[in-house]
């Protein structure tokens, strides 16, 4: 090995973020309880640095380290920024729900930091065994932040269920990557496509494995059949911890699978696609469906993440670049659709008062006109209504999946999508036609109510101007997955 | 039928037997023995694929270390396991056909005369096996291998976060402030009247009689 093929600086984000977790773990033991903004101002300004590191050393170019073990391209750039933006949002509206409930601790911002050093991993990976790794250092990070708050039976409980599928999903995935080893003989994305151009690797097997692999992506995504932890353990989770699970490693996940599935079983698209397509259809049915019979608004967040998910993996069956550049775009636009939900959610909460009923939401026109305006941008938005973000998700989705020539798919997906509508509508009848329960003033941050603005009128400025995010998504997508070149 | 795979069967069906025993033990502490059991039974599979210093690790890492310390902590906590065997027979059924589905047609595909399982890759090096994974662990798996490092500094994070707690009751006592302590802290002198002997009055008892 040399120096070159070490090649550490692609991966200068990252080592900065590990050494900045590291000096804030130390810095953080020598603070008091009372002085513990100085924490929260030295994570996000740990955000800020590594967001600036991405955005210095983007290149054009694909630069691989670590002998072929990291790349760092415009797919894996696009998508740490999000990530760093879903775990900025989660640390800007948590604070006072996590004050207000003995969270606003150390680990809690440590925690999120390492999770978000996996996540970034995950996305620039292009070996099973360091995808492997990223995924753990996020999954095991999260586990602990929902059980962070010990004396919550439900938070315990939702960590248990969480971490017993989790590595469920893990020990499944890893036996699909195994066999997928045991076919081709190495573990490096781009070494696995070309064995199977070339006609090296044992068909039969890596399909064998492919399932597992599937089946694995399908927890970690929480899709339907795999969606059974998705429900209890957003509506048992303290709410920062949900958007954090909601947002940000949807987008890890999301990259995770096109090096997977797109990259390296790039010859087996016929048999994912299949498969996919079954997740894809269960996941919109089933948790749309599901979504209307609920009474917790975060478990119905849960369904509705459920439906979102549907989506993502609808662009990816496409498998062309641009059914992955929609789902690239679906991804991002859910992360500021999901923060804005979970952030209004916290808003409501106050200390001993745990805002997760839809009822919870009744008269908010009344209490706050603007914070309701901003939910309806929201919910909006989550519907698929026009001129929101989330309507040109949906169409950029279902656009490709026509090209495709796969109508039915399409008719299927906006049919439920019109049934989803009903309950994110219920939630703006109750805001605005409903009389309020409290009348308690919404206490938060001066700087969690500016984001929070400013992130629920993204969804209407960027769903007013959807191109530009479109077409800076399709060129990273374009330059990162060229089909049919190893 | 060589020799080595006379030796896999026999360790291959002693483990599968002892995984079964794992979760169907009654006994805990059976339990933990029987993983004992099959941790070594694979360690020995390792053994014949050549790798001894997996081998070797999974013994003393996981039966030494490991498995003793979960003894412990079986014979320790007082759990009912019984009554968590309960569901254990009621989803049964329903898991057994999944899993015997599962399994049949893991065997169709593997047994399946496409399959050609023969071509395994035999090791190609004749020095010890650690000094080759040293190697490789320090060059080209040097990510993962300092990303494992990071995994294990998370885990200690959340264990210490997850159970290190300021107890309400606790009778902790600081040493400085004990010897600081003035006769005022602990005494207070208050100065009052005598008061007179209660004598029990009928006459005014039904106007203000104590509250209790």
């Amino acid at each position: 090995m040399t120096w070159t093929s070490l090649n550490p600086w692609v991966a200068t984000p990252e080592i900065f973020l590990l050494c900045a977790v590291c000096a804030i773990l130390l810095i953080d033991l020598f603070i008091s309880d009372a002085k513990r903004g100085i924490t929260y101002v030295l994570t996000l300004l740990t955000l800020g640095v590594t967001a600036a590191l991405v955005v210095a050393g983007h290149e054009p170019q694909a630069r691989l380290g670590f002998s072929n073990s990291f790349l760092a391209d415009a797919l894996s750039d696009y998508a740490k920024l999000g990530m760093i933006l879903g775990v900025a949002l989660v640390l800007v509206y948590g604070r006072s729900y996590a004050k207000a409930r003995g969270l606003y601790r150390g680990e809690f911002f440590t925690l999120a930091l390492f999770s978000l050093l996996g996540m970034m991993v995950m996305a620039s990976a292009v070996n099973f065994l360091t995808l492997y790794v990223g995924l753990e250092l996020m999954s095991l990070s999260i586990y602990a932040m929902v059980a962070l708050n010990r004396d919550s039976f439900a938070s315990t409980e939702a960590a248990m269920k969480y971490f017993v599928l989790g590595a469920l999903a893990s020990g499944m995935l890893l036996y699909g990557m195994s066999m997928l080893y045991g076919a081709t003989g190495t573990l490096d994305v781009f070494a696995i496509a070309k064995a199977i151009q070339q006609g090296s690797a044992n068909n039969l097997l890596v399909v064998f494995g492919l399932v597992f692999v599937v089946t694995g992506l399908g927890f970690k995504f929480g899709a339907v059949p795999f969606h059974m932890w998705v429900p209890d353990v957003y509506q048992g989770a303290p709410t920062p911890m949900t958007q954090l699970i909601s947002t940000a490693p949807k987008i890890a996940v999301f990259v995770f699978t096109l090096r997977v599935l797109a990259q390296a079983l790039e010859g087996f698209a016929p048999d994912w696609r299949g498969m996919l397509m079954i997740l894809a259809v269960l996941s919109i049915g089933l948790g749309n469906i599901t979504a209307i019979a609920q009474t917790n608004i975060k478990r119905m967040f849960g369904y509705s993440t459920i439906s979102h998910m549907g989506f993502v993996l609808l662009g990816i069956l496409v498998a062309t670049p641009n059914g992955y550049a929609a789902s690239f775009f679906y991804v991002m636009s859910y992360l500021l659709m999901g923060a804005a939900g979970f952030g209004v959610l916290m808003l409501l909460s106050r200390e001993g008062f745990e805002a997760d009923q839809i009822a919870d939401l009744k008269g908010l026109n009344q209490r706050s006109p603007w914070f309701a305006l901003m939910m309806l941008f929201t919910m909006f938005s989550m519907a698929g209504i026009p001129v929101f973000l989330g309507f040109f998700a949906k169409l950029s989705v279902l656009k490709e999946i026509v090209n495709m020539q796969m109508v039915w798919l399409a008719v299927v997906a906006v049919a439920f999508s019109l049934i989803g509508a009903f309950y994110y509508l219920r939630v703006v009848k109750v805001m605005y036609f409903d009389n309020p329960e409290s009348s308690e003033p919404l206490i938060a941050g001066f700087d969690a109510k500016v984001v929070l603005s400013i992130n629920c009128l993204l969804l209407l400025v960027l769903g007013l101007m959807p191109n530009t995010l479109m077409t800076v998504l399709i060129d990273a997508v374009q330059r990162s997955i060229i089909p049919g070149v190893h | 039928m060589d020799m080595s795979l006379a030796i896999f069967y026999v360790f291959a069906v002693v483990l599968v037997f002892a995984a079964f025993r794992v979760i169907t033990a009654k006994n805990p502490v059976h339990a933990v023995l029987y993983l004992v059991l099959s941790f070594f039974n694979s360690a020995v599979l390792w053994m014949l694929m050549k790798a001894e210093f997996l081998a070797v690790s999974l013994i003393v890492i996981y039966v030494g270390a490991v498995m003793v310390l979960f003894l412990f902590v079986v014979m320790m906590l007082d759990i009912n396991f019984e009554k968590l065997r309960q569901s254990f027979w009621k989803f049964l059924p329903v898991a057994g056909t999944v899993a015997a589905i599962m399994l049949a047609e893991m065997v169709l595909i593997l047994t399946h005369r496409y399959a050609k399982i023969d071509n395994v890759v035999e090791p190609s090096f004749d020095t010890a096996s650690a000094e080759v994974l040293g190697k490789l662990i320090y060059t080209e798996y040097f990510l993962p291998f300092q990303l494992s490092a990071v995994l294990l500094l998370v885990g200690m994070v959340a264990a210490i976060a997850l159970t290190l707690r300021k107890r309400k009751n606790t009778k902790y006592i600081n040493p400085g402030d004990q010897i600081r302590i003035k006769r005022e802290d602990r005494v207070r002198m208050v100065k009052m009247k005598s008061e007179p002997k209660f004598v029990a009055d009928d006459a005014s008892a039904g106007e203000d009689k104590p509250a209790a």
